[in-house]
């Protein structure tokens, strides 16, 4: 099985993102989580990235860091899905290791 | 005491770390100081501005409705970057109205954002008196 990345920082304060989807392999999945939300919204300098590696990776973006955040799903590219602190957990378990780019 | 220019420069998200949160509280109060107290929001800094933050399930505070006091307080004067907008996919939209009522114009409610040019802000950081940064 493969590798659940997880990225808590913005796009825009530091290269984690970048890292991340450069060292991520094709199988392995990526979760937004903290400022690394900033991440899923459209229409970004940061969103060609984004949906670039969505025909890689499955990529995910916690919903209570949404919130908090003011973001609403309907500004966020197409094709993230979104998970509650359930899912995250099951996501940990269903990946053989978190690799969490801080 | 003779009236100074501050002018508190915020850049960073607001729920990931404290900044934001202390920069606000500094910000109110300094203003009960009655000096002459302009915002600016740069970089990662315009998403504290953000319309409709809830942090409930996050179980932390949500200081973000705190901003619309600042117009209360006599902070009228914010300014939020353009550039830093664009790179992020937002518009004025995205944020949160900021109104304050003028005294001087039989307390007419007013908008307090100022989208700025780059140019423009850096005028405004020429002149200040004194510069905080959070």
């Amino acid at each position: 099985m493969s590798v659940l990345h997880i990225v808590n920082k913005s796009p825009y304060d530091r290269y984690s993102l970048d890292t991340c989807l450069r060292l991520a392999r094709p199988d392995s999945a990526v979760l937004l989580i903290e400022d690394g939300i900033y991440a899923a919204l459209k229409n970004a300098a940061a969103s060609e990235r984004v949906q670039q590696a969505l025909e890689n990776h499955q990529i995910y973006a916690l919903e209570p860091d949404l919130q908090a955040r003011g973001i609403n799903p309907d500004n966020m590219i197409d094709g993230i899905s979104l998970v509650d602190y359930d899912g995250f957990v099951k996501l940990t378990t269903d990946y053989d290791k978190s690799q969490s780019w801080l | 005491m003779a009236t100074k220019k501050f002018l508190y420069i915020n850049r960073k998200a607001p729920h990931g770390s404290i900044y934001a949160q202390e920069s606000l509280e500094v910000v109110l109060i300094a203003a009960a100081f009655e000096q002459d107290v302009s915002l600016a929001f740069v970089d990662d800094g315009v998403y504290q501005l953000m319309q409709n933050q809830d942090t409930a399930a996050l179980g932390s505070k949500n200081f973000s409705p705190t901003y619309r006091a600042l117009g209360d307080y006599e902070v009228n004067k914010i300014y939020v970057e353009q550039e830093s907008l664009e790179l992020r996919g937002l518009a004025k939209d995205d944020l949160m109205p900021l109104v304050y009522e003028d005294e001087d114009d039989d307390w007419a409610e007013k908008d307090s954002i100022h989208v700025v040019s780059s140019a423009e802000l850096a005028e405004i950081i020429e002149q200040q008196d004194v510069i905080l940064n959070f």
